[in-house]
């Protein structure tokens, strides 16, 4: 391990002591505050790479099917090509990504890519101010902000699901959804359509594979969440715990792991003055006051709203100085045993079990404190153990990996061009992109999903996926294509060869198919798909 | 032969493959609904505790006044004033035309200090064990739900949880299936299909859900065009919770016994307003919600009992931002055709500062299990085993509703 200590300059923020781990030093990113996209560059190790799941005879589109967005012809072969296990070791690593030319495209051309984002924040904000001065006398100035709200958000899903469904990087973009869902944020609120895509980019997606400390530094700094958890009106002598109390239970922690409601109350003095400011001027004030001032694009650290005085959070006194506060309290939530366990139980039930056992949490709750935090290494630990082995095609899909690997499987190789129908099936389902209106996320267990109305409503979905939807090939303000692509399903030797190993049940109701649009929707409607 | 009987004959035309329970009749004529308010609403200006000087001092800026005083007949009614229940209690001003004539009538009543003893004030954890119902000591069974075992209890009463997931509520032995009512859509399924995917999953651990899925998404659409030929002619245009809460009244009057809705959104932090604002909007639209779900149980109302809850109140003062963060005890509603309501029922204690719980909340004086305990066991008539099957080792209370 190293300790590093370095200065972001254009942030103005000091990062002192953060320690680092060897080898993972390119993955150390603020995220808020870089400027532009990152593709993750962590070099390609020589390391050797482990023979655990050829050895235990992995079904190989089985372990697709769970370290990915859903197995299909492509995968497979790049898989096959690989081997199992350095398969697994280039996606916990995440290699730069290439999209194909057309999704690649269709990012390119969105607002969230071509604009900065603290100055379109600050744009929107004079629009909305102006809007606000015209109420009443012309309404079409709110309609207008609110709808270009609406639309920077459909960007971002949109980005988020291409993603999903086209990129080679499949475990990254799985687990950039899994810290999505972990540090939730709805869109409902103020105008955090617009903040989602930021938050996304920068403080999720470049640390999925990183550190969790990192990113959960990430997470408090970004605009989107100390606005969703009303963190922007947390001030001293005016606490609003709202947000210390999610970052305990929620984010870090877990319920009922030992701290209590006064470490909630001395962990929101140390985050008044945390917020956002969309304004480009800054507030004023003292001058020994203005040297502790921090502005990062819109977020701000307000030092005229800071409660300065100690604070003692899980028995350690936090001198009050401000930012600084900050990174102490952070570096001590990622490193508690209950954080540790927190997170690794979360990640064992989302790839593994709805009840994962306690030996194999607490191996990757031991792995996670060895390392500091590493999530590929915590990863690997229960990758390569028999109970995730054992496990494989029994998890029940959630909607999104059930849109997500049906696409996958249906048009690999055939890029869509609008994700507008992908979105409304995730509706329909229950699971909105962003759409959960409290912070704890969507569950990831069965018995959310598997219920009688959920079925029904899957079934629906898997008919309209199984026709060929020219939504998914209309172009906005174009005619939609006259002969929309099929979904390669019942002519796919791929899915072909893996319906043959459907049980006899779902091999009776395929044959009974009066069309190969009808085929297709009996597949994506067979028990089997529904597993992962 | 009336449109009711039609609807029934056509049903068992075509539920061949449906589970017979799924239908049957109600054996109870009494129909109990259950509304989850998640969030943990403000139940402090939901039932305003008007004698008390200190919540006027505790809530500068989001209190709810006094009504108006009864000596002085020719002054023109404060429309922001609460509404006077009693001497200790007065109603949200947003209730004025939709609950507080019901109260007025007998059929709605209030319990204050109501809740669980669960002092975690995280929503998702204080929701979870409410619904669970189980002790807080001890390992729980996180897929027993109160209301799954009263279903039990009940012995087959049909049940369905108005959620587009399965509630932990109503998770549990008894198969409760559900769906959700916000803006549910025709299914393009038709009858060979749905046929062809119940075979091929009868052989699965899913067999249940899908035929119960299928049987319930037909019942839907049959509502569903039901109110639309109906909107046609009367042009009713109703949205939101009140359309939802009519559209669960019509399922509960004719197929269900025991149901669940949940409304979210009751988070606070900033800004919650007072007389007017976030939580009055709300607070308005439930109301209305409420009364459309009484007027449409039509008859049934007189056996009906709707119970409002919450995971927990808000911090008793405003905090910095005129919101209100996590509190611990709450108020809860009971409505029905045949309650004994106009009453604030349950114990209860003056508010004054020194009264509070850790000096920021509502003590939990009514728990809850006690209290829809003695509930249940008044409506259903339940003996002490069937009750502790409902809510284990707990003593019911009754706090003189039924």
């Amino acid at each position: 391990m190293t300790t590093n200590s370095l200065t972001l300059a254009r942030c103005g923020i000091k990062l002192a002591n953060i320690t680092n781990i060897a080898g993972l030093g390119s993955l150390l990113l603020l995220a808020s505050c870089a400027n532009t996209p990152q593709n993750q560059t962590t070099q390609v190790s020589n390391a050797p790479v482990s023979h655990v799941l050829e050895a235990a005879h992995v079904d190989a589109d089985k372990l697709l099917n769970r370290i990915t967005w859903g197995a299909n012809a492509s995968s497979s072969q790049e898989l096959r090509a690989a081997g199992m296990d350095r398969y697994l070791e280039q996606q916990l690593r995440g290699r730069v990504a290439i999209l194909p030319p057309a999704i690649q495209a269709q990012i390119d051309s969105m607002t969230i890519t071509q604009r900065p984002f603290d100055q379109l924040m600050q744009d929107l904000e004079t629009r909305r101010i102006t809007a606000e001065k015209q109420k009443g006398i012309d309404d079409t100035l709110g309609k207008d902000y609110q709808q270009e709200l609406s639309r920077l958000a459909k960007e971002a899903a949109t980005r988020s699901l291409l993603r999903a469904v086209y990129s080679q990087n499949q475990l990254q973009e799985q687990m950039s959804w899994f810290w999505m869902n972990h540090f939730n944020i709805h869109n409902g609120k103020a105008n955090e359509r617009a903040l989602l895509g930021d938050f996304e980019e920068r403080a999720i997606r470049p640390n999925a594979l990183g550190n969790f400390h990192d990113l959960l530094r990430a997470t408090v700094l970004h605009p989107a969440m100390l606005r969703y958890l009303d963190n922007d009106q947390n001030a001293v002598n005016r606490i609003n715990e709202n947000y210390a109390r999610e970052l305990m239970e929620l984010h870090t922690m877990g319920v009922g792991s030992g701290y209590s409601q006064g470490d909630v109350q001395e962990l929101a003095r140390v985050l008044t003055g945390f917020g956002v400011n969309q304004n480009p001027d800054t507030p004023k004030m003292k001058a020994e006051l203005q040297r502790l001032y921090v502005r990062n694009g819109i977020f701000e650290f307000n030092p005229q709203r800071h409660d300065f005085g100690d604070k003692k959070i899980l028995n350690k006194v936090v001198h009050g100085r401000g930012l600084p506060e900050l990174d102490e309290v952070i570096t001590l939530l990622s490193r508690q045993p209950a954080t540790a366990q927190f997170i690794s139980r979360k990640l064992a039930i989302y790839f593994v079990s709805d009840t994962p056992s306690d030996a194999l949490v607490s191996k990757m709750a031991q792995r996670f404190l060895q390392t500091d935090g590493n999530i590929p290494a915590v990863l690997r630990s229960m990758f390569e153990s028999p109970e995730f082995i054992a496990s494989l095609g029994n998890k029940f899909k959630d909607p999104m990996h059930y849109v997500v690997s049906s696409i996958r499987l249906a048009y690999d190789g055939n890029p869509i061009m609008n994700t507008g129908p992908m979105l409304n099936w995730l509706n329909m389902l229950g699971q909105q992109t962003n759409g959960r209106q409290t912070p704890d996320g969507y569950s990831m267990q069965e018995s959310a999903w598997a219920s009688a109305g959920q079925m029904a409503m899957r079934f629906d979905v898997a008919k309209s996926l199984a026709n060929n939807n020219p939504g998914l090939f209309k172009i906005d303000n174009q005619p939609a294509p006259p002969r929309p692509p099929q979904p390669a399903l019942v002519n796919s030797p791929y899915v072909k060869n893996w319906a043959n190993s459907f049980s006899v049940g779902t091999q009776q109701a395929l044959m009974q198919a009066n069309s190969p649009q009808e085929w297709n929707a009996f597949f994506l409607a067979s028990p089997e798909m529904m597993r992962r | 032969m009336n449109r009711r009987d039609l609807l029934k004959a056509f049903a068992a035309l075509s539920a061949t493959s449906i589970s017979s329970s799924l239908f049957a009749a109600p054996a109870t004529q009494n129909r109990l609904l259950i509304v989850f308010l998640r969030g943990g609403y403000d139940a402090s200006n939901l039932l305003i505790p008007t004698s008390s000087n200190f919540y006027y001092e505790a809530r500068p800026n989001i209190a709810i006044a006094r009504p108006m005083s009864g000596n002085n007949p020719g002054a023109t009614a404060d429309l922001n004033a609460a509404l006077e229940l009693n001497a200790d209690w007065g109603l949200h001003p947003a209730l004025r035309d939709s609950i507080y004539p019901l109260y007025q009538k007998g059929e709605a009543a209030f319990i204050p200090f109501a809740g669980t003893d669960d002092l975690s004030r995280s929503h998702f954890e204080t929701q979870d064990s409410i619904e669970l119902g189980q002790p807080l000591v001890g390992t729980r069974n996180f897929h027993s739900g109160f209301l799954n075992r009263l279903a039990d209890v009940l012995n087959g009463t049909p049940a369905m949880s108005f959620t587009d997931q399965l509630p932990i509520v109503m998770q549990g032995k008894a198969r409760i299936a559900n769906t959700s009512l916000r803006s549910p859509g025709k299914s393009n399924v038709d009858n060979r299909q749905s046929k062809i995917i119940t075979q091929m999953y009868s052989q699965t651990g899913l067999a249940q859900q899908v035929t119960e899925g299928f049987a319930v998404r037909e019942e839907v659409s049959r509502e569903m065009q039901e109110e639309m030929n109906s909107a046609n002619r009367n042009a009713i245009s109703t949205k939101g919770f009140e359309l939802e809460a009519r559209r669960i009244a019509k399922m509960m009057r004719e197929k269900y016994a025991l149901g669940f809705v949940d409304v979210g959104g009751w988070d606070t932090h900033v800004n919650q307003g007072g007389a007017s604002g976030t939580l009055a909007s709300k607070f308005d639209e439930l109301g209305r919600g409420l009364v459309a779900y009484q007027q449409e149980m039509g008859d049934a109302w007189r056996n009906t009992t709707v119970v409002v809850l919450s995971e927990f109140g808000r911090t008793f003062r405003e905090n910095g931002k005129r919101g209100t963060d996590h509190g611990h005890g709450s108020v809860y509603w009971v409505l029905g055709g045949g309650i004994k309501g106009g009453q604030v029922a349950g114990e209860q204690i003056q508010l004054e500062q020194p009264k509070l719980f850790q000096n920021r909340d509502y003590p939990v004086l009514n728990e809850y299990r006690a209290v829809l305990g003695g509930l249940f066991a008044g409506i259903y008539g339940l003996n002490a085993s069937q009750l502790d099957h409902v809510f284990a080792g707990v003593k019911a209370r009754n706090i003189g509703l039924v």
